[in-house]
Formats: structure tokens, sequence, C-alpha cells
């Protein structure tokens, strides 16, 4: 264990549990020692993490920086088409040379010295190496046992499954099918399934809040029929669908799957406040949705993998969603979205009519962003109290419904596991 | 400029963009899908997307009913901090002009402030804009704002 590490662990703020996991300490939020932990434990070992799409590296040479954790990495595909994950710092001097955020290049080269890497990390020219002669005397250089071999780039273990790449920095990983388990990488599969992706673009959102309440938000059914007026009025996600919640074995990945239901429909749950019955569409092209066969019944299925990224399917509109904290009370959340290489022009335009339900200023989205801000207004401000998650009681365990809050206490049942605290 | 108008389009055009900002920052939803044509293009769009050819934006309008939806949602639908905007526009630059259609580009800052916080720069970049004479006057066929901002701080709730 590294000295940042150790020092971490005896200044991490103590914690106080109670009733299993469903009161969960405003401090697993708030306190940098924690935040340090926690990047080691499960961006650095022992987890996959999300780095992107193969549709976003498609020729030799192509590649895409992006970031797990807090460590900046390329996405890479070499020149033989094999797609390869390294570090983005000089194995010299540390620089962090790749500076464009994609494009196609023969050779990693550091601008400092120009040391010269392959496209899969492996040190190919250090200038100078053998000195340099002058009078017949050759000055400097580096030492005879020098060794390529020992300096190359920082290189992932990498992953690829249905078009979508995860990586490793920890060479022990289980492998990607087991890490995420057979019952989560049901629903992984029913969105990835061989096809080829096409990337409609990106949208990048800076939260001001601790990473974890993302996967949080996206592990939590309740809030959508209330918090989204659009979800409960127009019927995509309300209390009373057929719902199901879905866990793996060790509950730190999930699916939150349901089937749209009574779309205006006055009923028990319709009684929210947010409910508008009333409520119609000038332009009702934003909720023109076609079923389309892979979805094989639900309308909307949020996977979140712990702890990088989430997949999004609600009706037409698809992305990854990926987590890239910054500190312990902000991340960055990267959409991707996308379509398939069957859609037709008019799907493709659906699924961007659609995109206006998500993202950053999405009729749906938007708002989960602000009530995370919100949430860690408040972990600042009272250290020492914690948040309730008790719907549907204190155990862990799938649902066939989505009035319960289990999947949140399962995921900080595992945080507790790994984290020790 | 590449192309020549005369005074008074001049002085419509750009009483257009000043307009419009004041619609957009004083709030007054209802009015700001009247700066449109009925079959009208309103987006938002990372400079990233534009300039790889995604099609993705983050906010994307087809329609002037898509923006009185957008309206409607701001009021009702949304729920968000408060808070105020404040465009400044540069002065437009007209790309082109052809049977009363005016191509324009316009650089623009907006600048955000939540309650009892400082003012922050909260977007930045210019915008791609249609202009067509109509019976009430000059109104957009399409706008869309190009941004610069690599991150939404937080979230975009009102309309550039």
């Amino acid at each position: 264990m590294n000295a940042p590490i150790a020092l971490a662990e005896l200044t991490a703020a103590p914690m106080n549990w109670e009733r299993g996991t469903s009161r969960i300490p405003f401090a697993v939020y708030n306190d940098p020692a924690l935040h340090t932990l926690e990047l080691q434990r499960f961006f650095y070992e022992k987890h996959w993490c999300y780095v992107g799409l193969e549709a976003e590296i498609p020729k030799p040479g192509d590649y895409k920086r992006t970031e797990i954790g807090e460590r900046s990495v390329i996405l890479v595909r070499a020149l033989d088409g094999a797609i390869h994950v390294v570090e983005n710092a000089c194995a010299h001097r540390g620089v962090a040379f790749c500076r464009a955020r994609h494009g196609n290049a023969q050779a990693f080269v550091c601008p400092y010295h120009q040391w010269n890497y392959a496209l899969d990390g492996r040190l190919r020219g250090v200038p100078m190496r053998h000195g340099v002669k002058r009078d017949g005397v050759v000055q400097g250089g580096m030492p005879a046992d020098f060794n390529f071999a020992e300096h190359g780039l920082t290189r992932l273990k990498v992953a690829v499954r249905g078009g979508v790449v995860f990586a490793s920095f920890d060479h022990d990983v289980e492998p990607f099918e087991d890490f995420v388990g057979p019952e989560v990488l049901r629903y992984f599969d029913r969105l990835f399934d061989g096809r080829k992706l096409n990337i409609l673009g990106y949208n990048r959102q800076r939260i001001p809040g601790n990473w974890k309440l993302m996967q949080e938000n996206i592990k939590d059914p309740y809030h959508p029929g209330l918090l989204h007026t659009w979800f409960v009025t127009f019927g995509l996600w309300r209390a009373d669908n057929r719902a199901q919640m879905v866990m793996d074995a060790r509950h730190r990945h999930a699916a939150m799957i349901s089937t749209r239901g009574n779309a205006g429909a006055v009923t028990e749950v319709s009684r929210v406040s947010s409910f508008k019955q009333t409520m119609a569409l000038h332009d009702p092209r934003f909720l023109d949705i076609v079923p389309e066969p892979w979805w094989n019944g639900p309308t909307a299925v949020m996977t979140t993998l712990f702890p990088s990224v989430i997949l999004q399917q609600q009706v037409n509109s698809v992305s990854t969603r990926q987590i890239v904290p910054d500190g312990h009370g902000h991340f960055d959340f990267v959409w991707t979205h996308f379509g398939f290489e069957d859609d037709t022009p008019e799907m493709t335009q659906r699924r961007l009519r659609q995109a206006n339900l998500f993202g950053p200023a999405g009729f749906v989205s938007a708002d989960d962003g602000e009530v995370i801000e919100f949430s860690q207004e408040s972990f600042e401000a009272k250290p020492g109290h914690r948040t309730l998650v008790e719907l549907g009681g204190d155990e862990v365990a799938d649902t066939d419904h989505m009035v319960t809050e289990t999947l949140i206490r399962g995921m900080y049942r595992y945080w507790r596991e790994v984290m020790a605290r | 400029m590449s192309a020549a108008i005369g005074f008074e389009d001049w002085q419509a055009l750009v009483q257009l963009y000043a307009d419009y900002a004041h619609v957009v920052d004083a709030g007054l939803w209802e009015q700001w899908p009247e700066f449109f044509i009925e079959d009208c293009v309103y987006r938002v769009q990372p400079r990233e997307n534009h300039e790889r050819g995604f099609p993705l934006a983050t906010l994307s309008f087809e329609s002037k009913g898509m923006l009185k939806d957008r309206a409607y949602g701001i009021r009702e639908t949304l729920f968000h901090d408060p808070y105020y905007q404040r465009h400044v526009v540069g002065l437009p630059r007209l790309l082109g002009e052809a049977d009363g259609r005016f191509d324009v580009e316009a650089n623009y800052a907006v600048f955000r402030t939540k309650l009892s916080q400082l003012s922050t720069v909260y977007n930045v970049g210019r915008s791609l804009d249609v202009v067509v004479r109509t019976a009430e006057g000059l109104k957009f066929a399409r706008r869309e704002f190009i941004y610069d901002s690599e991150m939404i701080p937080n979230s975009m709730i009102y309309p550039l």
C-alpha cells in the first residue's frame, strides 16, 4: 500500500451506520481522505471502468482521451486493429502528453523530450539514449542497463463486449463477465447485442456533488415518477408501471427495468403534484415512440455499472453516461448518445428528438443534477447527519416493483465491504 | 461583411438581436417562441459535436411548438434552482443575404447569477442564424448556438 493511501486510511472520517445501510452517513460524500481511498479501491483496483465505445475509434490509429477516476487514459486502436488503453503520463517526466481529445496517430510522442511510444504503450525511442559524440568522445546518454521494456506507458487491461470498452489498471481483476455477473449482464447484452453502433454525439456537464450520488440517482426508482413531471404524466416511469429491480450477487451493479403503463390515466399514483392531467405537447414528436424488436418488452432499462457508468435505454433514446470524479464534491458526467447500424434515418431522427428528454438540459434529466447539487450542499453543512433510504424496509433484495430503495442499500452494503467502514 | 444591406435592414437586424437577448434575459418565456417562424430550428450544440459532424445537440427543437413546450417546461415541469442569465451579444456578422433571407453569425457570452452567489461565466460561443422577412418583421428561421464551453455547469434550463 502506498503512503497516500495509508495516510488516507488513517485520517478518513469514522462512520456511524444504523439499520444496515438504510441510513447513509453524510460523511461518505464529504471527506477528501475517504475520496482518495475510494479512487484506489473502486477506480484503480479490482474494478472495470468504462472508457468508451469501439465506434469512437473505428480506424487503426484512432484514439480518444478520457479518464478513469481522476487519471487520464487513452483508448486507442493499434495499427493491427487491437484495442489498447494506456495511461496518459510519459514514463520519463510524467507529462500528460496527449492534449487532443481525439485523433489519429501512428505513435505517441511526448513533446518534452520526444520519448516515443507505440500505440500499445511500449517505449520505442529515447533521444540521445547512447549519448552525443563530440570530438570523438561520447558524452552522456542513458545508463547501459536502461531497459525499454521497463519504461513504457502504463498499460491497462482491456475488455470489449458488444462494442463497449472497459479497462482496469489492475491486471489481476476478475473477467469482465464475472465482474458484472449474469443477472445484470443479461441487460447489458440486450442493449449491446453485437450490432455496430453509430455515435450521435456528446453532452458534458459538471455536477457539484459527490460522484456516488449519480449512481444512487439511477438506483432510485422512487424519484422518477415524482421529480420528473414528464415521466409521470406521459406514463414513461411511474410507480404503478410493471417493473423489476435486479442486482448482481454483490449488489454493486443494478438494472431498473420498467414497462410503460397508464399514460395519462388518473390512478392512485397520479395524485402526486407533478402529475399534470391536462398537459399536452404542442409538438408530440418529442414522444414519437416506436417499439423496437430488441426491447423484448421493457420500455426503459437503466443499468448502473459500479463505479463508472450508467447505460441508458429510455424508449428510443440510448446512451452511455460516464462518471468522472473530480475531488469528493464534483464529477463530470459525459453522455455519449448512439444508434445502431440498422437504424433508418427516421429512427436516427427519433433518437435525436427524444434526446431532448435527457442530458444536462433534458426535460427529464436536468433536474437530477439540480437535486444532487442540493443534497451535497446539506452534506457539507451538516457532516454529522445521515440520509434515509428505507423505502421497502432495510433489506437488500431484488424486487418486482419500484416502490423501494433497495438498490441504494445494496450499493452501500458493497461499499462497506470494500471500504471496511 | 460579404453582403451589403440597407441601413433599415441592418437596424432591424440589430434590433432583433437586442430584443431577443432582452426576452431571454428577462425570463419572458412565452414571448421567446414569437421570435421564430412556425417551421423553425433551434439548437444548442457543443462545438465538439458541430465540428465533428455529430448531430446530437443539448437542445434540439424543430418547430415553434417545441419551443412552446420548452417554455411550459421551464414554468411547470423542470425543477431547478432559479437563476438570472445575462447575454452579451456581439454585433451580428452578416454572412449572406438573398431574397429576404439573412445568414448571420454572432458571438455571445452568457453570465449566470444564482441567488446568494457570485456571477459566473455560464456559456460562451457563437450563434449561426437564418433570419427571414415576414409580415410581422424579421424572425428567426434558424438559431444554432454552438458553444465553446466544454462543460455545462450542472444544467441548462433556460434557452440561450
